[in-house]
């Protein structure tokens, strides 16, 4: 986080003139002697200066996400995907790469508070106990527990345990991104909540009624990667994505028929949709439903229907009705018991605990993890509620809002700090093992709660093992505890599926045409919450790298904004960086807003997470907090909503301010009847390599090549974020994004316009193309940017002496320099760092290399035992998290190679290749499905 | 006049002295580097012909060739010398009293990633970078460490490779036909064309 | 002493009124060695050190903090400290032009503005020699562009123009250094010979080198200067043909084109000729050097400025006639955004201040007002300066993927260097003239003789 002062004050003048000193005085000094200390005993299986990577898991929400986390010397430096756990295969969200960067940040809680007051657990204990003898008595009345979603086994036994000693205890949970209505939405269908787990890959025709079952539901990752398998166009059929939501997500972006609307309207439009579906078509129906339902009716036990977290129930009992009538229950769909206990409405739950607050029925409450003063509904009035209970105990990695109301803070020990288990979407059942011993001295919330239960001796450890030497029983309990760690899953603990019976049948074509008069009033402005594609629920505030990460439609870092359509924007006479306020209700809340593309009409749209007020040094004071004007019966859309423009500016830090092609041929796209009708449809006579005055690159033994299919890249931004935990980027802070300095390697650009007929939202993920032909190296002074015998073009950062010519001369700019001193010193960021990787000093251009230390690292190990590499055997770190496979790299002089493969796709094309760099790195042309005979323009009416 | 002239000559020569100094290796060739324990190469690895492996365990498999943990020497020490004063200060860091810092003899610059294990792989012998460390009762480097010292073998490493046989033998002396020899083994190693071994990417990331 | 100067009009005459070889060296040494400092001077002179100083405070906070103190960006990676380089550069150019070619081609009415000609040349080429290191990221390390044997085994990357700036630029600095300096070693003869300060004849004694004048001494003298003049002259179409490489031979739309050599050399001649004037009337009627500096010599310039104009309008015309020419959508791009882009006001100020104000200069009754010339000359200065700019950052902010596509916007530290190294330049120029004498008295009185009576 660097800022400048406009002009140098008095302070940072003095800094300058002793750092110019030091800079003169530099040249005679000499770097000290390096001290080497050794282990006392050395911990096994480790060989000294090679990482060892361990299975564990990651959840957020309760919700597990498989991960192997890669540890140099006992210092955890870089998550992966697990490729044995169903919900990764291999891969990541963007959310996951972050949390290394949690684990480490140096602002988490590192002491237990009383009072505001540095305490120490014994006296906590001391108080525990004494409370623990009332509890004893009157069965723990009075004793509230506030979580989030809990997945844990071992921590429901302990619950179990909990509520045996104390009947009267109450257990609470809140989430403030919850899944309440898929989980009443399964009720009103089957009678129980139930989780559907949906199956992509066998899907043809999907209907999204406002489902981000790419970017968010639980098992996106997943999703993502059944998803794209049916859309690879060499296969000659894929399948048809319809989406309708207000704001545009990257699930949109990657439809074939995208419809904008607001989100109180996606009901009407299904019941429309299911009529069409089920009855005859009406003749104004929309093309988008006359369409879908076309296509849905043609796919029989192939399509499926499936509504997102933020619709009503009756959206999720019509689309579970829809996919009976389908007959998709069971073939597309299917449903497994809740994999995460939670409550049955958080809304409800945490409404309960006010009230017992209110009416002093609490005197101890623990809240575990979580931020309700911060993230509750503005409505609940838990603030006040809090002040009532005499005892209330905050249980977190971070000293946040709701720990400077408590009485006490306990700081947490992070996921990968200790013993526990958590559960998939699919009730995959993961056992979490420690990378490291607690950096904060923070305490697993195993050994919180046994504490509540009087039991302050077992550690997380004891509690983890025990209970699943209790579930193994004497089957080889020691080898299948040893499998479950190795493997990263409990073996056949994927839930088995419900039988259901037919889920009920909530509308007949007379509800439908009922239905249709509820459409809201068609002027009135609603506003829509979302969570924040990269901080969630705003847990993530304080992960730099999360904050700077460009949001997948807005291309926005550091500040969430009111995000609106062009033509609302123009009502409001507003444009970009105006700050407007909006009303609800009698709440008020100053936002700026920024245009986006394919926005609904007539709505607004704020991500929640921002406007943090205690997140800590990063995270504190960027954006707005939505949560200001969120209420408790209005958790995701509210209307009547006035705006009212405000005279003054806000400055918001994007990473690309232009989003039109210009015609120029940079992202090549069809439909998938052009392919079949031309499978070259994407070539350009510019695209064949003219002659050259330069001699070719020398073939070594290997030639490294990458390919990146747009038609698979859903934009999700993962591997912007995986090579910066890879490559030790740093980031730059706001006012350098805003300056035109972030340091992605990786980025990715988001264009909008006019491909395949209808104007769509394109992604092109852009590392170095590692041209054969380099431009940057041929104006390079000093030989620092120059390429290997294997054709990486590689930065030299010690040779750097930053004339940044290079930069200018690259028609991609994808080199990036170091303006300024980014690279933090400080003793996390130099445990966090990859030993592999030199970290850069100010003036000093870097780049993308294909991750050369894995390269290096891969072939070192198969010279040194003689062979040649395998193909697969190095991954970079881009194509190891991407969720669809997008990314395939690999050595080009293999003819069995997955990346030439790519290559000989007809899809092939070079970026720029009329200026005859010669790329390594190329694409494939994207492809989209829209049903045949549709006038794209359509498309273009409904947006 | 003269006495500005005479400055300005001194004050150009300190400079060129100051910038040699900077550059220069360090800790200097041939400068015994003072270390906690005053370890002795020659007692250890010449004398009682303890082989490297014994201590640098991941020479072979990793980029870093290992500082023994301290109890690989407790294996002998907890038995032999108990009581030397030299060794109080290994007793107590293996007590976990104090930590025990060796100072760095071969170290290079954070920029460049050496790897062990590939050069013994191939024929490098400890003694080729190492000297005759065997001999040294204080360890001090025998080579500059330069950039042109490395790339002086990596554009010919037939000049200096030998059977894996004699890798840790520290008495090997280059036969006459070393260049014959070398070229015999570069081909049997399968070493990389120099093309690949002077690559800016082999030792810089 | 007659003199027939009435019968040929003031405007043609290259000196003025009767002078004998006293008369000249005591008006032109007096200005060195008697003149008492004015107050206007003293004044010219604190505002000049006050700028110098904040150069040094702006390189200081540079070194210690990065270039990011600059508003230099992704993807405008060059920006003001490249423009004040060539700007620069260019400015040197007219010096060497006027002391060396017009000295081959025995232009008499050099001979009073040559020296100061020379001087400002040496001053300008020490300001762009600054910058190239100023915008390095790692500027301790400039001198990896420089050949040397090292412990790295690593030579400079000879195809980068980057490498030939170095060249190119430190032998033009020697070269007119050397040329400067031989041409000063008679006067500073002179000044040793009269002046009563210890410390002057101590100073100029040991700069004189010995200069005793006598025939021998003479023959050298002009030998020499002849071969210098003559190493000199292709030095003045190499460095701005060099300096232009750094453009053309990149692919940025905009830059990548043949015209850039020939174009940049006018373009330098151009700016060089303005500078010239700006600094020439002031001096002139600072110290009354009207009779040495007259209006032909003025005119003669301002000629010489109109017609380099015309190559540089020329050019401007080729330069988007080739764009449009190639039907290549990014070249074709980059000249449409110049004009009509977000910059495209710095364009319109461009085509005003090099293309429009100078065809004043075609009236003769302009051409004879020094008010007039110099605010012409100081307009082309402005636009010469933002014609760089132009080319470099208005082609780099909008390259080839529109994803990129950026802006610049200056800050503190990019107009304090601009200011500081015009005060420095400034400073050292007044420093010049105050210690040295800024009309060559040898040649002066030469051509006095030489034109005595015959051909004024």
């Amino acid at each position: 986080m660097l800022d400048l002062p406009p002009i140098v004050d008095r302070r940072s003048f003095m800094k300058l003139m002793s750092a110019s000193i030091a800079l003169a005085g530099g040249a005679c000094t000499r770097a000290p002697l390096e001290p080497i200390v050794p282990y006392a005993r050395q911990p096994e299986g480790m060989v000294q200066g090679e990482p060892l990577f361990f299975a564990t898991a990651l959840t957020r929400g309760g919700y597990a996400h498989g991960v192997l986390v890669e540890s140099n010397m006992g210092r955890p430096t870089k998550i992966e995907g697990n490729p044995a756990h169903p919900a990764s295969l291999g891969s990541t969200g963007p959310l996951e790469q972050g949390r290394i960067l949690e684990l480490w940040d140096p602002d988490r809680s590192r002491v237990i508070q009383h009072l505001g007051q540095i305490d120490s657990w014994e006296n906590l204990a001391s108080l525990i106990r004494s409370r623990g003898q009332r509890w004893q008595a009157d069965g723990g009345e009075g004793l509230r527990i506030l979580a989030g979603g809990v997945s844990s086994p071992t921590l429901l036994a302990q619950w179990r345990l909990l509520l045996e000693k104390y009947p009267r205890a109450r257990i609470h949970h809140y989430e403030p991104v919850n899944r309440d209505n898929v989980y009443a939405g399964a009720r009103a269908s089957f009678g129980r909540p139930l989780e559907p787990i949906y199956h992509f890959d066998r899907a043809r025709v999907i209907v999204s009624l406002e489902a981000d079952f790419l970017g968010g539901l639980p098992g996106h990752v997943r999703y993502a990667r059944d998803f794209s398998r049916g859309r690879r166009p060499e296969a000659r059929s894929m399948n048809r994505l319809y989406v309708v939501e207000c704001m545009p997500s990257i699930t949109g972006a990657a439809a074939d028929h995208r419809l904008a609307r607001r989100s109180s309207e996606i009901h009407s439009l299904a019941l429309r949709l299911a009529a069409a579906t089920t009855g005859p078509v009406s003749a104004d129906a929309l093309p988008w439903v006359r369409s879908a339902a076309a296509d849905l009716r043609q796919h029989h036990g192939a399509s499926l229907v499936l509504a997102g977290d933020e619709q009503p129930p009756e959206v999720h009992a019509l689309a579970h009705h829809l996919n009976e009538v389908l007959g998709n229950r069971g073939a597309t769909v299917d449903f497994i018991a809740l994999p995460v206990t939670t409550a049955q409405s958080n809304h409800d739950s945490l409404a309960q605990l006010v009230e017992d607050m209110r009416h002093g029925r609490v005197d101890t409450l623990l809240i575990l993890g979580g931020n309700p003063l911060y993230d509750s509904p503005v409505d609940a009035g838990f603030a006040e509620a809090l002040r009532s209970a005499s005892v209330s105990i905050h249980f977190g990695l971070h000293h946040n809002e709701t720990s400077h109301h408590c009485t006490w803070h306990v700081p947490a020990a992070h996921e990968l700090e200790t013993w526990s288990d958590a559960t998939a979407y699919d009730g995959t059942v993961t056992i979490q093992q420690p990378l490291i011993a607690p950096l904060y001295g923070g305490r697993p919330v195993h050994e919180m709660l046994a504490a509540l239960t009087g039991d302050f001796d077992s550690t997380a450890h004891s509690l983890v093992r025990n209970y699943w030497m209790g579930v193994f029983g004497n089957q080889q309990p020691e080898e299948r505890w040893a499998n479950c760690l190795r493997s990263g899953v409990v073996s056949e603990s994927t839930a088995r599926y419900e039988n259901t019976q037919a889920a009920k049948a909530v509308v007949g074509d007379a509800g439908a045409t009922a239905a249709v008069g509820t459409v809201p009033d068609p002027k009135e402005i609603e506003l829509a919450f979302r969570p924040d594609p990269t901080l969630w629920d705003g847990r993530y505030a304080n992960v730099a790298w999360l904050q700077e990460l460009p949001k997948p439609m807005t291309q926005l870092t550091w500040d969430n904004a009111a995000f609106m359509s062009d033509a609302l924007a123009q009502q409001l006479q507003v444009t970009n960086e105006d700050v407007v306020e909006l009303e609800v209700g009698n709440r008020t809340l100053r936002a700026p807003v920024w245009v986006v593309p394919h926005h609904a009409e007539h709505a607004l749209t704020l991500y929640l997470g921002s406007g943090r007020t205690a997140a800590g040094p990063v995270g504190t004071g960027h954006g707005v907090n939505a949560f200001a004007l969120r209420t408790q019966n209005a958790p995701w859309f509210a209307g009547g909503v006035k705006v009212r423009k405000l005279n003054e500016r806000y400055r918001l830090a994007t990473v690309q301010s232009h989003h039109r092609l210009e015609g120029r041929p940079i992202i090549r796209a069809g439909t998938l009847a052009d392919y079949l009708h031309d499978p070259q449809f994407a070539r350009q006579e510019s695209d064949r390599p003219a002659a050259s005055l330069y001699p070719d690159v020398p073939r070594a033994e290997y030639a490294w090549g990458m390919s990146i299919d747009l038609a698979s890249c859903i934009g999700c931004g993962a591997c912007t974020i995986a090579c910066q935990a890879e490559n030790n980027i740093p980031t730059v802070g706001k006012s350098e994004v805003i300056a035109g300095r972030e340091l992605h390697w990786i980025r990715v650009d988001r264009y909008e316009d006019a491909a395949a007929g209808a104007q769509r939202t394109l992604f092109q993920p852009v590392p170095c193309m590692q041209c054969e032909h380099a431009p940057c190296e041929l104006v390079c002074p000093v030989e620092a940017s120059v390429h290997d015998a294997e054709g990486i073009n590689v930065q030299v950062y010690n040779r750097c002496v930053g004339t940044r010519f290079c930069s200018n001369n690259c028609p991609y700019k994808v080199r990036r320099f170091n303006f300024l001193s980014y690279s933090k010193e400080d003793a996390q960021s130099a445990a966090l760092h990859n030993p592999e990787v030199t970290v850069r000093m100010r003036g000093v251009m870097e780049k993308c290399n294909y991750c050369l230390q894995r390269v290096v690292r891969g072939r070192i190990s198969a010279d040194r035992d003689d062979r040649a590499l395998r193909d697969g055997e190095v991954v970079t770190a881009c194509q190891a998290v991407c969720p669809t496979q997008a990314i395939v790299f690999g050595d080009l002089n293999d003819p069995h190679s997955e990346v030439r493969a790519a290559k000989g796709s007809s899809r092939t094309y070079t970026l720029l290749g009329e200026l005859n760099t010669r790329p390594r790195t190329t694409y494939l042309a994207r492809v989209v499905n829209p049903a045949t005979g549709r006038d794209p323009s359509e498309d273009g009416g409904e947006r | 006049m003269k006495v500005g002239a005479i400055g300005a000559v001194i004050v150009v020569i300190a400079a060129i002295l100051a910038w040699r100094r900077s550059v220069a290796p360090r800790p200097a060739v041939g400068a015994p580097v003072d270390q906690p324990v005053p370890f002795s190469h020659k007692h250890h690895a010449g004398d009682d012909g303890i082989d490297c492996r014994y201590c640098h365990t991941s020479v072979e498999t990793s980029a870093f060739a290992g500082i023994p943990p301290l109890s690989t020497c407790m294996t002998c020490h907890s038995q032999l010398f108990t009581d030397a004063p030299l060794l109080a200060p290994l007793r107590a860091s293996f007590a976990g009293q104090q930590t025990l810092a060796w100072q760095r003899v071969h170290d290079l610059p954070d920029f460049v990633y050496f790897d062990h294990s590939i050069h013994i792989a191939k024929g490098v012998g400890c003694s080729t970078c190492h000297g005759a460390v065997d001999t040294m009762p204080l360890t001090s480097r025998v080579a500059s460490l330069h950039m042109q010292w490395c790339l002086d073998c990596h554009r010919e490493p037939e000049r200096y490779l030998r059977p894996k046989s004699q890798v840790f033998n520290m008495k090997w002396q280059a036969p006459p036909d070393q260049r014959v020899l070398g070229k015999k083994l570069r081909a049997i190693y399968h070493i990389h064309p120099s093309s690949v071994l002077t690559s800016c990417s082999t030792c810089h990331r | 002493m007659n003199s027939t100067v009435a019968s040929e009009g003031p405007s043609q005459a290259t000196v003025k009124g009767s002078y004998t070889y006293g008369s000249i060296t005591d008006k032109i040494a007096d200005i060195v060695l008697e003149r008492r400092t004015t107050p206007g001077f003293a004044i010219a002179l604190a505002i000049a050190g006050a700028f110098t100083v904040l150069f040094i405070v702006a390189i200081a906070y540079l070194f210690a903090t990065g270039v990011g103190i600059w508003g230099v960006n992704e993807p405008v990676a060059w920006a003001f400290a490249l423009t004040n380089f060539v700007w620069w550069v260019g400015i040197g150019h007219a010096g060497t032009f006027i002391s060396a070619i017009l000295l081959l081609l025995r232009q008499k009415w050099r001979t009073s503005i040559n020296r100061f000609a020379e001087a400002m040349t040496i001053f300008a080429v020490a300001m762009a020699g600054l910058m190239p290191i100023l915008h390095l990221g790692r500027p301790w390390f400039f001198y990896w562009l420089i050949p040397y044997p090292d412990v790295m085994n690593v030579w400079p990357q000879w195809r980068s123009p980057l490498v030939w700036d170095i060249f190119a630029i430190s032998t033009y600095i020697i070269v007119s250094i050397l040329f400067w300096y031989m041409g000063l070693l008679p006067d500073v003869a002179t000044l040793r010979d009269r002046a009563h300060k210890r410390w002057q004849q101590v100073v100029y004694g040991l700069l004189a080198l010995g200069w005793r004048g006598d025939a021998r001494h003479w023959q050298r003298f002009d030998t020499t200067y002849l071969l210098l003049a003559g190493l000199a002259t292709p030095l003045v179409i190499s460095v701005h043909s060099v300096v232009s490489l750094d453009f053309s031979i990149g692919n940025v739309p905009g830059w990548h084109s043949t015209i850039f050599p020939p174009y940049f050399v006018a373009g330098a001649l151009f700016s060089g000729f303005a500078m010239a004037l700006t600094l020439g009337i002031p001096l002139r009627a600072l110290f009354k050097l009207h009779d040495f500096i007259t209006d032909r010599h003025l005119a003669n310039m301002a000629k010489l400025l109109l017609a380099c104009g015309l190559i540089v309008d020329y050019s401007y015309a080729v330069e988007t006639y080739t764009a449009f020419y190639s039907a290549d959508r990014y070249e074709t791009y980059a000249i449409m955004n110049r004009m009509t882009g977000p910059y495209a006001w710095v364009y319109a100020t461009v085509m005003f201040c090099n293309v429009v104000t100078p065809q004043l200069i075609w009236f003769k009754r302009i051409r004879a007002m020094p008010v007039v010339l110099f605010a012409i000359a100081a307009i082309v200065n402005v636009g010469m300066w933002l014609e760089r700019f132009m080319i470099i950052v208005v082609s780099l902010h909008r390259d080839f993927l529109p994803a990129n596509w950026g802006f610049f916007t200056p800050t503190f530290w990019d107009l304090a260097t601009l200011a500081g190294s015009l005060g420095t330049f400034a400073l050292l120029f007044l420093l010049f003239v105050r210690f040295l004498p800024a009309i060559s008295m040898s040649e002066m009185r030469k051509l006095n003789e030489e034109t005595r009576g015959v051909d004024r």
